[in-house]
């Protein structure tokens, strides 16, 4: 069974819509007994670190989050929020990721938003990825490219569009959002 | 490297598309869903839907088919159409829109557009804004450009973006349906001005059109109907000629 962390962000029904798509059975879920149990976990999100921090740490599951053994897959909000800090709101984050949070410089026009290729790509998750792919992105507030980068997208700057650590797996991006990229990256995740 | 979006748009009334189909391979021209996965097999980046018909009754049949959409498609996509309370976007989101859009709505109660964005990021707000030329200046319409507003297009845009738009989505109705190209001025002032993306409409005619709007202006999208309802311009074909005239898109 695979876990889709349930908090109060948004747009997590799309990511098991996603999954219906591939044929994979998934539950959306706050349940700490359940996500323990999963054989795969998903944490996707949209919105805000600040408020999305506090409703984790109410509910328990940063506790729960960082403890986790099998393979976890953040998606969006979900990699900022397995950083170390975000400037949104000036978060303490869940800390799997060595990385910063930080604005967009306004020099471009912010939110990065649309289909973006990607460079530097390591890991189980990329394998059979296109080198042309593009992905779709749609955010304010950009990883730094750290120790725990497994592909990096340009805007404005160089920023970290996948991350991973053990099992710990992110994407900026929305591969439930990606077309056939998107679902390349999510069975990759699923045959873990 | 961000790539220009293209991005059709599909009428909806009762739930059903509306406007010619013009596609050989399809079963049910009538159907969104499996237009919108035709449109998304063809590589479009993006979809808009706006429900022309518009009434409360209507809500619940459009929320229907917004999970429709949402199960069968992988790429993002955009509802709208008489949406003027955040309940209706409640609705439309939790039934698995990435975003929805706004425009007679927002220009009468502007406060709108903050409280959408607070309570659910302003990624998911378009504001669109429907412009005409009235005494030498790019005014605001509403109502379906049925009803002129004393509002610069310039300075509602650059409002609607501090308000907390995540984009705009700018529609020139001297030239909608005319196929006589985007309004390029209008459209490089307002995607200058904003620092949002903005997506030009209106007027799309042929695959030179959106080459220019891509060089002439700032814009970070293009939306179209007819042009591709009618199979005049496929998208396919519209990318590969696009790449070929040094435009990033994606394929």
């Amino acid at each position: 069974m695979i876990a889709i962390i349930k908090y109060n962000a948004g747009n997590i029904k799309s990511v098991q819509n996603a999954l219906d798509r591939l044929g994979f059975e998934s539950v959306i879920t706050d349940d700490n007994e359940i996500i323990r149990k999963a054989d795969k976990v998903i944490f996707p999100g949209v919105g805000e670190a600040g408020s999305a921090m506090r409703y984790l740490s109410d509910k328990g599951l940063d506790r729960l989050i960082r403890s986790l053994n099998q393979p976890v897959l953040g998606i969006c909000l979900g990699l900022q929020l397995m950083c170390s800090h975000s400037e949104e709101s000036d978060a303490k984050c869940l800390g799997i990721f060595d990385s910063q949070v930080r604005m967009f410089p306004l020099t471009d026009k912010v939110p990065h938003m649309g289909w973006n290729n990607l460079s530097s790509v390591k890991g189980e998750l990329f394998k059979g990825f296109p080198l042309t792919g593009n992905v779709y992105f749609v955010h304010s507030y950009y990883a730094e490219v750290s120790i725990d980068t497994s592909a990096v997208c340009e805007y404005i700057l160089p920023f970290s569009a996948a991350m991973q650590k053990d099992n710990f797996y992110a994407t900026q991006f929305h591969p439930e959002k990606s077309a056939s990229e998107g679902e390349i990256i999510l069975r990759n995740f699923l045959g873990l | 490297m961000l790539k220009k979006r293209i991005i059709p748009c599909l009428d909806i009334r009762d739930g059903r598309t509306v406007k010619g189909v013009n596609f050989v391979d399809i079963r049910d021209a009538g159907d969104p869903v499996e237009l919108a996965k035709i449109y998304s097999d063809r590589s479009a980046d993006e979809l808009v839907f706006l429900d022309i018909t518009a009434t409360v009754e209507n809500r619940k049949t459009l929320a229907a088919l917004v999970e429709r959409i949402a199960a069968g498609i992988n790429i993002p996509f955009t509802v709208g159409g008489g949406i003027s309370r955040i309940n209706d976007v409640a609705l439309l989101l939790k039934a698995g829109a990435d975003k929805i859009t706004i425009n007679s709505a927002a220009v009468r109660r502007p406060a709108l557009i903050t409280e959408i964005s607070r309570e659910f990021g302003s990624q998911c707000v378009v504001v669109a804004i429907d412009t005409n030329i009235v005494n030498n200046e790019w005014r605001v319409f509403v109502d379906g450009g049925r009803t002129p507003v004393d509002l610069p297009t310039l300075k509602w845009a650059s409002m609607a973006a501090d308000l907390g738009a995540g984009e705009i989505l700018l529609t020139s109705m001297q030239r909608d349906g005319t196929k006589d190209g985007f309004s390029v001025d209008i459209t490089s002032e307002v995607s200058r001005l904003v620092n949002i993306p903005v997506i030009a409409s209106g007027g799309a005619g042929t695959m030179e059109h959106f080459r220019d709007v891509f060089i002439s202006t700032d814009c970070s999208a293009a939306l179209a109907a007819s042009i591709f309802h009618y199979g005049e311009i496929d998208i396919t074909e519209l990318k590969q000629y696009l790449r070929k005239e040094g435009i990033a898109v994606r394929a």
